[in-house]
């Protein structure tokens, strides 16, 4: 199935992607071939068979007791951060 | 020395025959001399190594120290190091210097491993010949033009070359394996859950574990026996015990039952490369083994599901990268989305981002089921092939690739020529299963691959066997010309 450059650049939006246009074309292209090839799933009898999200069937996500582990290391952390100030990450202005 | 194994290292070192601080100096020499040639580090980390290597010999010179006590060592680059930059491949995470250290890292640590560095990779673990990495290809040691083979290029090219004893790896879909197969060296990708994932930068969360390169199996279980085991930090780690990967190695094969992969053997096995699987069988069936064929029918289904599994994973995990709390943030951004847009497409390669778009086409509305919850479905088939197969013989066996390593730049063009290189290794992985890579002999002069796949925590049989191929060979000793 051949993506239209309409659906590339929705998928890139979703994916919160910028593809400069002259590079539109080649993940149009790579993307359908993709898309074909994982196409191929579709003659796969999987009727009443249960879909699989965990190699190791039968294990449940363990919990553990809700008690304090970590310590604040905020300074550690945000030496990371691109952009902080007053141990606050800084980003563009979201509301005028 | 550096042609001696980790496990003889090891025993130098114990025996103080040889000190930590000199192996180091004469490692670190090694990875200077070929680092033009290779690019198998991201980082160096000379002067760490050193001083971890002089505490190392203190520590044995009292009679004290771990069983891996001041042995060089590496972590492929996607295994957090505390203080180290830890970049994944990525420009990224360039300049990200991780504030904690992996379980695997702190575990090797405890255990007397000295780190000489972070060993180059496909960027995100995304790869099969290692030229996705924002740092530049790894090169091939047997041959320079070829790839090495990836995600974990860097870690089988360091080893092949003797620029390290053993380093850590990653495999999703045969990022362990397939190098370990190009570069002629031994690989072993745990059960799902047995090695922590914790500080192991992720790519598709259900497929990742982590496992080591080395010479010999051996080595790998020497290793392996420091890494497993249960981790807190970790919600899939499996909390079981860790048998004793050395205490078995010995055993007897007689009366093992070996399948063999029906669907591995197929139109796109290079015959030359086919020749040194078969005759590596021929050593397990004079060891004492029986060998069968074996026909896992679903198996040519797991190429498409995990190109649905991996990337749906990949574009959910890769969407943490917001150029806000950590990495590569754009310049003068106009608003957030603009900062996210940007920060992203300049931060990711081209194979991370069609593999991010890939993932969020088969999540989003309308494609769903159709791609998403019917690759699961398939993984599930996948599974119980395994199941069954496992119900009559104790391990399968078949090549780990289709074709020995290819040059750089032949497959770049097309992404799905690139992915069908992982065609034998993949099933393993969406079935969690434990597999290894080992030398077995040269085709048309470069190394391939046995691949051995086990069931579910079966690594001490897989190691077993492994070992006993491998007394009964040297492809594992041949070291490339070049570096020899």
């Amino acid at each position: 199935m051949a993506l239209t450059r309409e659906q590339v650049e929705n998928i890139a939006h979703l994916a919160r992607l910028e593809l400069e246009p002259a590079q539109i074309p080649r993940f149009q292209q790579n993307l359908s071939s993709i898309v074909d090839f994982i196409g191929e799933l579709e003659r796969a009898q999987t009727a009443g068979v249960p879909p699989m999200a965990h190699p190791l069937p039968g294990l449940t996500q363990r919990l553990r007791a809700d008690a304090v582990t970590e310590t604040d290391e905020r300074e550690l952390y945000q030496k990371n951060a691109p952009q902080v100030a007053a141990g606050l990450y800084l980003v563009p202005k979201v509301i005028e | 020395m550096y042609r001696q194994t980790l496990t003889q290292l090891a025993a130098e070192l114990r025996a103080r025959r040889v000190s930590s601080v000199e192996l180091v100096r004469a490692f670190l020499a090694r990875i200077e001399a070929s680092q033009s040639t290779l690019n198998a580090f991201v980082t160096v980390t000379a002067e760490q190594a050193l001083a971890q290597a002089e505490a190392a010999d203190r520590a044995l010179g009292a009679g004290r120290g771990g069983p891996l006590e001041g042995v060089p060592f590496g972590h492929k680059d996607l295994f957090c190091t505390a203080g180290v930059r830890t970049t994944c491949g990525s420009r990224m995470l360039e300049n990200f210097i991780s504030p904690y250290d992996a379980t695997v890292v702190s575990r090797l640590k405890a255990a007397g491993a000295v780190m000489l560095g972070k060993l180059n990779m496909d960027e995100f673990a995304m790869g099969s010949s290692n030229e996705t990495s924002y740092f530049g290809p790894v090169r091939n040691p047997w041959n320079p033009a070829l790839v090495p083979g990836g995600s974990s290029g860097g870690s089988a090219a360091a080893v092949a070359a003797r620029l390290l004893p053993a380093a850590t790896a990653t495999d999703t879909g045969g990022s362990i394996r397939q190098p370990a197969a190009f570069c002629g060296v031994t690989g072993i990708k745990p059960t799902y859950g047995r090695v922590s994932r914790y500080g192991m930068i992720a790519f598709a969360s259900s497929l990742d574990q982590g496992g080591v390169i080395a010479a010999s199996a051996e080595d790998t279980a020497r290793v392996l026996r420091e890494m497993a085991g249960f981790d807190p930090r970790d919600s899939t780690s499996v909390d079981a015990p860790v048998p004793d990967y050395l205490a078995g190695l010995e055993q007897s094969l007689s009366g093992l039952k070996i399948g063999v992969l029906k669907e591995f053997f197929d139109t796109g096995l290079d015959p030359a490369y086919e020749r040194c699987v078969r005759e590596a069988l021929a050593v397990f069936e004079r060891l004492g083994a029986s060998v069968r064929e074996v026909s896992l029918p679903n198996i040519p289904l797991s190429v498409p599901a995990y190109y649905v599994v991996a990337p749906a994973e990949c574009s959910s995990n890769l969407a943490r990268y917001d150029g806000v709390r950590f990495g590569h943030r754009c310049a003068e951004a106009r608003d957030l989305e603009d900062l996210y847009k940007r920060s992203r497409s300049e931060g990711f390669g081209a194979e991370v981002k069609r593999r991010i778009m890939t993932g969020t086409y088969v999540l989003s509305a309308g494609y769903y089921d159709a791609y998403y919850l019917k690759a699961q479905r398939v993984r599930r088939l996948i599974t119980s092939d395994f199941a069954r197969a496992f119900g009559e013989v104790d391990l399968l066996m078949g090549p780990t690739t289709p074709t020995p390593a290819f040059e750089l730049g032949a497959k770049v063009a097309d992404p799905i020529t690139m992915y069908l290189n992982d065609i034998y290794t993949i099933s393993a992985n969406l079935a969690g299963l434990p597999a290894m890579s080992v030398p077995c002999g040269f085709a048309a002069g470069l190394p391939a691959g046995l691949q051995i796949i086990g069931p579910h925590f079966a690594e001490a049989r897989l190691l077993n066997a492994a070992h006993r191929y491998q007394r009964e060979t040297d492809w594992h000793l041949r070291i490339p010309e070049a570096y020899a």
